[in-house]
């Protein structure tokens, strides 16, 4: 589904990836860890399109097609869906409003037919149960005044009623409690099938209980520099970062 | 004040003004106030943004007073937007046309300024505070007088539909006067527009006595032509428990000066004041308005918006003053801009000057580009860049025109900026 060959990227002239390759293939859950500033939101933004970031080398295959010539608005309608780590606070448009637009733009991209007003609504309480989102929120400028558990759970509902097949969530798990981790989770694991696939970037292992991983990828300093099953991600809660570092620094040298 | 313009411009208007024996005090002594200061030039503090004065001089030459033009009821018609019920007012280059307006007098009373004669007139509009105000009072040629009754709810809103073409004479000088009296309410809506493109000049002054316990809307569209310049004073006086809110809307035009001034006369009144300016190409629009809080336990709101592309620019005075016997005053006041391009300029002042000790008073203004960041996330959930775009500038203007008081009105005017947000300005 997905093939990142070796991807650079750097933003303002300072370069942060540095060859990334990664294949992904549909059904399986990929997670991305790594240390601070080690490249993980910027893999996750250069996926999704974000244009602050200059792609300087390599190639991104998206089902056979070169996502780096897309706009991020097509990389969406292709079904690449980007759930952000910080999800922007946007007064005056309501989630629900902006997303009948936003699906509809998608479907016609799609050849499906546009969902009328009854039918949108009645997705959007089936979705809504998923993340267990108050549709009072929805109606509700975008994000703002959104508890931080509240916004990621707008970001999975939006996601729900995309439809993607390859789901980005960057940080999502990131500031949640518990219960808001298990919700969010539990809505992606519901989303999940054997045509989707699904890229985590956390920074914290805890998440993988609640979404299992089927390889785990550790970032650093611009590479992937490691990679494994779910082990692996338990072997850093246990271990830290700085094994890997020691590893990496020894090898270079 | 230049010696040309007021040659020019001055003179041969005031040497047009055939001698009228209605408010000859009135028109005397504001001519005197021309001769003895001339218009604005634009080292004064007031004009300092906006050299309308010299904009005049270099548009039109030949000064020569407005004439009724050709103008059918199929053309009134056309530009009458959809939806609309009540009354309307036509102006044809600023003299009211009695055959093609429609005057049920439901609930109020009309008349001719010039058959009613109200001592009203010019009580209110400060002559000697806006040279363009004495220059409607020396020269007006024709006006209307409305006068809601005490008690008296007016059910449908009236429009006043100004329609103005330069083909008759390019100095438009229409004049209204409103009385409104204890426990009255009505909705005015006042809509400008070309019917051709050469340069006029038009000058209108709307005085509103806003009576005790009264309720009084004002919702103004400016969507003139990209040669008309226009100066609009606005004055208004707000007894006591009374409300009073005024909603501009200025799309287009070459220059637009728009002077709103409130005075909150007693306790217990409020007044609002919401304004958009939508701008591209080279308009420019200067809103100055002024609230005086005289007496405690008064409320103003202010919110202005404006999104400015191209060259266009956009000016934002707003004068708070809050008297010593003023104590309870709450009085807010935000501008917020959205420049669209480099070349755009917005030159935003808040003025406040408050006597009294026990008072809420704030601004705020802000000017900045569009979020690159929302514009990104809508664009990541697979809207268009334009439709983004759009999206978030309908957004940032929704909210002034949330306020707009006639259904109709307002789905008109979210009609025309939807379609220039939609499109590329």
């Amino acid at each position: 589904m997905l093939t990142i060959k070796n991807l650079h990227a750097s933003i303002e002239g300072t370069p942060i990836l540095r060859g990334i390759n990664l294949e992904v293939k549909a059904g399986e859950v990929h997670a991305i860890m790594g240390p601070n500033g080690s490249g993980k939101s910027t893999l996750a933004s250069v996926l999704a399109g974000r244009e602050e970031y200059e792609v300087t080398e390599g190639e991104v295959i998206f089902k056979g097609k070169d996502l780096l010539e897309l706009a991020p608005e097509d990389r969406a309608r292709e079904g690449v869906f980007l759930a952000f780590q910080y999800p922007v606070e946007i007064p005056g448009v309501s989630t629900t409003n902006f997303l009948r637009t936003a699906v509809n733009q998608v479907r016609e991209y799609r050849g499906l037919p546009a969902l009328d007003a009854v039918k949108f609504l009645s997705v959007m309480k089936e979705k809504m149960k998923l993340v267990e989102i108050d549709q009072k929120l929805l109606s509700r400028s975008l994000n703002e005044g959104f508890s931080g558990g509240e916004k990621k759970r707008n970001e999975i509902f939006q996601m729900a009623m995309l439809e993607p097949t390859l789901s980005i969530l960057d940080e999502t798990d990131s500031g949640l409690d518990i219960d808001a981790l298990r919700i969010v989770s539990n809505g992606v694991n519901q989303l999940k099938s054997d045509k989707t696939a699904t890229i985590v970037v956390t920074h914290y292992q805890r998440l993988l209980d609640y979404i299992v991983p089927d390889y785990v990828h550790v970032i650093y300093n611009g590479r992937i520099v490691k990679s494994g099953t779910k082990e692996l991600a338990m072997e850093l809660e246990e271990k830290g970062y700085d094994w890997i570092k020691e590893e990496v620094n020894a090898a270079s040298v | 004040m230049t010696t040309t313009i007021k040659n020019n411009l001055l003179d041969s208007i005031l040497s047009q003004v055939v001698s009228n024996p209605s408010f000859s005090e009135l028109r005397a002594t504001s001519r005197l106030l021309l001769e003895k200061n001339g218009l604005p030039a634009i080292k004064e503090e007031e004009y300092k943004f906006t050299g309308i004065t010299k904009k005049l001089e270099n548009s039109i030459s030949d000064f020569s007073l407005a004439k009724k033009s050709d103008l059918n009821s199929k053309t009134v018609q056309s530009h009458v937007f959809e939806g609309f019920e009540g009354d309307i007012l036509v102006f044809n280059n600023g003299f009211y046309d009695k055959e093609l307006s429609s005057v049920s007098q439901n609930g109020y009373i009309f008349s001719l300024i010039t058959d009613a004669k109200p001592e009203l007139l010019g009580k209110i509009a400060a002559k000697e505070k806006d040279p363009f105000v004495a220059l409607n009072n020396a020269s007006f040629q024709d006006g209307v007088y409305l006068k809601i009754p005490k008690n008296q709810k007016v059910e449908n809103p009236i429009l006043f539909l100004f329609l103005n073409q330069s083909n008759g004479g390019q100095v438009i000088q229409p004049r209204i006067l409103i009385e409104v009296e204890e426990n009255a309410e009505v909705t005015f809506l006042e809509d400008n527009i070309s019917l051709d493109d050469k340069a006029y000049f038009s000058n209108t002054v709307t005085e509103i006595k806003v009576g005790q316990n009264s309720q009084v809307h004002y919702n103004r569209l400016q969507n003139e032509s990209k040669n008309a310049i226009s100066v609009n004073n606005t004055e208004t006086d707000i007894h006591r428990d009374a409300v009073f809110t005024s909603v501009v809307v200025s799309l287009s035009g070459d220059m637009v000066r728009n002077n709103l001034s409130l005075n909150l006369l007693d306790s217990g009144c409020e007044g609002n004041m919401y304004g958009l300016y939508l701008l591209n190409g080279k308009t420019h629009v200067d809103n100055h308005t002024n609230v005086d809080h005289t007496k405690p336990h008064a409320q103003s709101n202010e919110l202005y918006k404006g999104v400015l592309a191209d060259s266009s620019r956009g000016v934002f005075n707003g004068k708070i003053f809050v008297r010593q016997d003023a104590q309870k005053t709450n009085a807010f006041q935000q501008n917020n801009n959205i420049l669209l391009s480099e070349d755009a300029i917005v030159n935003t002042k808040p003025q406040l000057e408050i006597w009294a000790d026990d008072v809420k008073c704030s601004h705020g203004c802000t000017t900045g580009q569009l979020d690159e960041e929302a514009l990104f996330y809508l664009r990541a959930r697979g809207l268009g860049k334009e439709q983004a775009r759009g999206m978030l500038l309908y957004a940032f203007t929704g909210e002034v025109m949330d306020h707009i008081s006639d259904e109709a009105f307002q789905n008109h005017v979210v009609n025309i900026v939807q379609t220039r947000l939609g499109s590329n300005f």
